[in-house]
């Protein structure tokens, strides 16, 4: 199975960002949590052991031919799902949500490798090709089950972010996988009309953000404070930032979720636009990397499977860093390898090792 | 070889362009912002990190009110002058820390001690130094300000409560909220510090009470002064919380009680409403509402006679022969007995190997099932108990409410035991004996009630059967008096008892009351007629060996539980009370002259002196 070729057609240009962006990530991590002295263990060493465990995670998966994922493909959703409900029924609450799962001494979120197992299962339907004009929505039956089950259990935990990166995921993979425009454009109206229904399930404060988005003096105090603090923050950083260590705005704790959600906002003060250059057009490179990963692929599967990853990445990516700066509503979607959270750095890690898998393994059949 | 699946792959290379196009699109607007935010505003906003400085002031929701049914304040708040710290500050200019620290008459140690938690501590954020401080110290703090940067003063509302002790368990305190009410309530309306119900009406309508809390951003200066207000969010007070109980009638419950321990409830048997509530020792809740210090915990909770505990519905105790109402009401029901039976008492009543006797040593002589209720003869239930047996006992025992919790709105309430013989069987592993029935008749032994559970008993018999759930608020409005919730007669349930037999027990317990030879004679009333039971609960069984009269020789925690429940006007009930003192002997002496002033209070009647009652004070003790 593991053939010497693959070394040499091994991604070293995938692993090289992802390992670069990685390093970033711990460096801000360090920076942002390390005020005043606590009795725990620091979180950017916690961030080193969950990124060891990951990169571990990324090699064994790259390394195992993907298509015998297509077999594991529905099973993985399956039990996905299965600690999911276990979450509703016995997860651990944290500030109000129920998103987590104890195991020994590790707490881990299920909804994380929902997504995965979403993007490894509808790889396996859409495996199957469509007629000439594309998938219509009689074919849609049982993706959209797919996706429905796990996103109203998420959305009861509740974590709104996951939810929407779930739908972002699907919807991207449906068009890259050619739907039939009439059934795009139906899919869009109903989805339209639906949204008064969405309304209606949001929790208060979810309804609040959004409300406090378009109008931030509604809650000066809440999600309006936390925005104008992020964006002075990004702002206050100017051209080469206050430089490591020093952002006042994180230090002082200004910044809110500093190191989970609003990670950007800190890495924006101490390295400015400079930084904030380098690192998102890291991003934007991983992404176009990934997408022609997806297109090289020699077959649907690989295909399906890598662009899924790939759109996991843009949509998170794309909508933190939005979100922080204020051109989006704050959904609580962190960003790749540099926000702080065991669970998400090994689903994300694990989705690269899926990507390697593809990329490695396009001259070999 | 797995196979290869590769039709139509085209259609992925025709979409590339596309997303290619659509990725560079999003990064794109992201770099533009970027651009904007860092480059164009990128001065404006480093000045606003810089001066650094809006800041979050909460203004904390005047808690909402208790009041008496009449209106009259029971809870209500006051303001407080409290000194913050903000660190930041403070560790820029040191010098102020010693000034504040003469100013509030302050020990290194305790500055020291406050200062220690700091280093973990976010540094703008405010550190209370000092609550509740005087008004010359405030004055002096406040005309200093410009020389102590760093130091906040601020008001915030504290929790008064005007008659102390007053109805303390039905009232209840508040306290600050830890880390399990934080995990358990929405967390966005309690934050560390936050104040939340801990117990009684405080506890139970805290969504009411809690009020929304409000704040403001403010710019500060870099010394931490405020030097522009951007925007606030007002507080909304909570809503006013009507109890049921009358302030005066607690007032003169509570008199009548003097320092002897136990519960007094009174309560509209019409309407479930109760008029009065206290359990003895009290606490004062306001220590609670500044922060209970570790001593005055200890003291409160390792107090022997437990004054953090509701005894009128925390507090479990064998009802003693007021319980011979259920017993009499099982053996008409039953047809065991008539109203004609007779028995004769001689004083001792022997069964098996042992000897039950009377409380009465000479006996009462022959007497019918209402002169057994007026002379509380337990002769006379023992062979009831004897006849009905004990689940028949038992059966209208829990007619009556008894053994589980009546439902009222307050925490931790208690159900009590009903034994049975199933019950004794599934606790014990052992079957019942007969002559624990004798002991169940006169309501000793296993059986468990609180003064809650008596009090509902008595006013089903005063009703006529019907069972009702006990109510502490009558309503609830909000600041503008409006009404937000009126709680109305509940129905609990329904006593499957006739007509007949509840009118021969009613006319009875007057008699225990009104008539020669009665042991309730000391709560009895010219202007009013009352109707009650005494009882006597043993605590333990060597009481026995100390000869009638010598209780007061007996060690206090030894002595018996003193028991009154009574409703008056006999003809029309419109207050039933129920009157439990810790050892203190004959329900006749020690309770029923207690529950006498309170019905003389509720009929507004002269306060008549204590009648030495030609019937007997003392009352059944069983062995």
């Amino acid at each position: 199975m593991i053939d010497r070729r693959l070394f040499i057609h091994f991604d070293w240009v995938l692993l090289g960002m992802v390992l670069l962006i990685s390093a970033i990530g711990i460096l801000n991590l360090y920076s942002v949590t390390s005020n005043g002295e606590t009795m725990t263990t620091p979180l950017y060493l916690k961030q080193i052991l969950w990124l060891a465990i990951g990169l571990t995670a990324m090699l064994v998966i790259a390394f195992v031919e993907y298509r015998y994922y297509i077999d594991l493909a529905y099973i993985a959703y399956i039990s996905a799902v299965v600690l999911l409900i276990l979450v509703l029924g016995y997860g651990i609450i944290t500030s109000g949500a129920q998103r987590w799962v104890r195991v020994g001494t590790l707490t881990f979120q299920p909804s994380e490798f929902v997504k995965i197992s979403l993007i490894l299962a509808l790889a396996k339907f859409f495996q199957r090709p469509s007629d000439r004009q594309g998938y219509s929505l009689k074919h849609l039956g049982l993706p959209f089950f797919l996706l429905c089950f796990p996103m109203v259990l998420i959305l009861k935990q509740p974590d709104l972010g996951t939810a929407i990166i779930l739908l972002l995921i699907f919807l991207s993979i449906l068009i890259f996988v050619k739907i039939r425009l009439s059934s795009l454009i139906t899919l869009g109206a109903v989805g339209a009309s639906a949204l008064p229904l969405v309304w209606m399930f949001l929790k208060d404060y979810q309804k609040r953000r959004i409300i406090t988005f378009f109008n931030p003096d509604l809650d000066p105090l809440g999600a309006g404070y936390q925005l104008i603090q992020s964006r002075i923050a990004i702002g206050s950083g100017g051209i080469f930032g206050k430089g490591f260590m020093k952002g006042t705005q994180s230090k002082l704790g200004f910044l809110p979720e500093q190191h989970t959600d609003f990670i950007f906002s800190a890495l924006g003060e101490e390295w400015g636009l400079v930084g904030c250059f380098v690192v998102v057009g890291l991003y934007f490179l991983l992404i176009l990397w990934g997408l022609r990963i997806a297109i090289e692929a020699k077959d649907r599967f690989g295909a399906i499977l890598s662009f899924g990853v790939v759109a996991m990445l843009f949509w998170h990516t794309f909508i933190n860093i939005a979100m922080v700066m204020g051109l989006m509503p704050v959904v609580g979607i962190p960003l790749p390898l540099l926000s702080y959270g065991g669970s998400f750095l090994l689903s994300t890690l694990i989705g690269i090792g899926l990507l390697l898998n593809v990329s490695m393994r396009r001259y070999l059949f | 070889m797995i196979e290869l699946n590769t039709q139509r792959m085209e259609d992925f290379k025709e979409r590339y362009r596309y997303l290619r196009f659509f990725v560079g699109g999003a990064f794109f607007l992201i770099f533009v912002y970027l651009w904007y935010l860092q480059v164009i505003k990128g001065t404006d906003f480093r000045q606003l990190s810089e001066n650094n400085r809006i800041r979050i002031r909460e203004m904390v929701a005047d808690r909402g009110m208790l009041l008496d049914r009449k209106g009259r304040i029971l809870a209500a708040n006051r303001p407080s002058f409290e000194v913050f710290l903000v660190p930041e500050d403070i560790q820029k200019n040191p010098e102020t820390l010693e000034m504040v620290r003469e100013i509030l008459n302050l020990s290194p140690e305790e500055i020291g001690e406050k200062m220690k938690g700091l280093k973990r501590r976010l540094a703008f954020r405010p550190i209370k130094l000092k609550s509740d401080i005087d008004w010359d110290k405030l004055v002096l703090l406040e005309s200093n300000r410009i020389h102590l940067p760093g130091v906040m003063l601020d008001v915030r509302p504290r929790r008064a409560y005007p008659y102390g002790t007053l109805a303390s368990h039905l009232i209840g305190y508040i306290g600050e909220v830890d880390e399990n009410e934080l995990k358990q309530v929405s967390s966005r309306s309690y934050r560390m510090g936050s104040v939340i119900g801990k117990y009684g009406v405080e506890y139970e309508w805290e969504e009411q009470l809690k009020g929304v809390d409000g704040g403001r951003q403010i710019e500060v200066d870099a010394m931490g002064r405020e030097i522009k207000h951007i925007r606030s969010v007002e507080s909304f007070p909570g809503n006013n919380v009507f109890l049921t109980i009358d302030y005066d009638l607690q007032k003169v419950a509570e008199e009548a009680f003097q320092d002897k321990n136990g519960s007094l409830i009174a309560m509209n048997p019409k309407t479930g409403q109760i008029l009065a509530m206290l359990s003895k020792p009290s606490f004062d809740p306001s220590i609670f509402a500044r922060n209970i210090t570790m001593e005055e915990w200890k003291a409160l909770v390792e107090h022997p006679f437990h004054p953090l505990q509701n005894k009128g519905l925390q507090g479990q105790y064998p009802p003693g022969s007021v319980f011979k109402i259920v017993t009499a009401i099982a053996g008409l029901e039953t047809g065991a007995i008539t109203p004609q039976t007779q028995i004769h008492c001689t004083g001792v009543f022997p069964y098996g190997n042992r000897d039950f006797r009377c409380w009465k040593e000479k006996g009462h002589g022959t007497v019918n099932l209402h002169r057994a209720i007026v002379e509380s003869c337990d002769t006379y239930f023992y062979q009831v108990g004897l006849k009905v047996g004990v689940d028949a006992i038992a059966h209208y025992a829990e007619e009556l409410g008894l053994g589980r919790k009546t439902g009222i709105s307050l925490p931790h309430e208690k159900s009590g035991i009903v034994p049975s013989s199933s019950w004794k069987k599934k606790r014990f592993g052992v079957a019942w004996y007969s002559g624990e029935t004798l002991s169940f008749a006169v309501g000793q032994g296993y059986l468990n009630t609180t003064p809650l559970q008596i009090l509902t008993l008595i006013s089903t018999v005063a009703n006529g059967g019907t069972l009702l759930l006990p109510q502490v608020v009558e309503r609830v409005e909000n600041i503008y008096g409006k009404r937000l919730k009126e709680y109305s007669t509940k129905q609990t349930g329904k006593a499957n008892i006739s007509e007949n037999t509840l009118r021969i027990i009613q006319e009875a317990l007057l008699g225990a009351v009104n008539e020669p030879g009665c042991t309730g004679g000391a709560s009895a009333l010219k202007q009013v007629r009352v109707a009650g039971k005494t009882g006597t609960a043993q605590v333990v069984r060597m009481a026995v060996d100390f000869k009638k009269g010598d209780m007061n020789r007996m060690p206090i925690k030894f002595r018996d539980h003193a028991w009154f429940a009574a409703y008056a006007p006999f003809e029309d009930p419109q207050i039933a009370v129920v009157v439990l003192v810790e050892h203190g002997g004959y329900g006749g002496a020690a309770a029923a002259p207690i529950a006498k002033k309170v019905i003389e209070k509720y009929f507004n009647l002269e306060a008549s002196p204590p009648v030495k009652a030609e019937g007997n004070l003392a009352d059944s003790i069983y062995d």
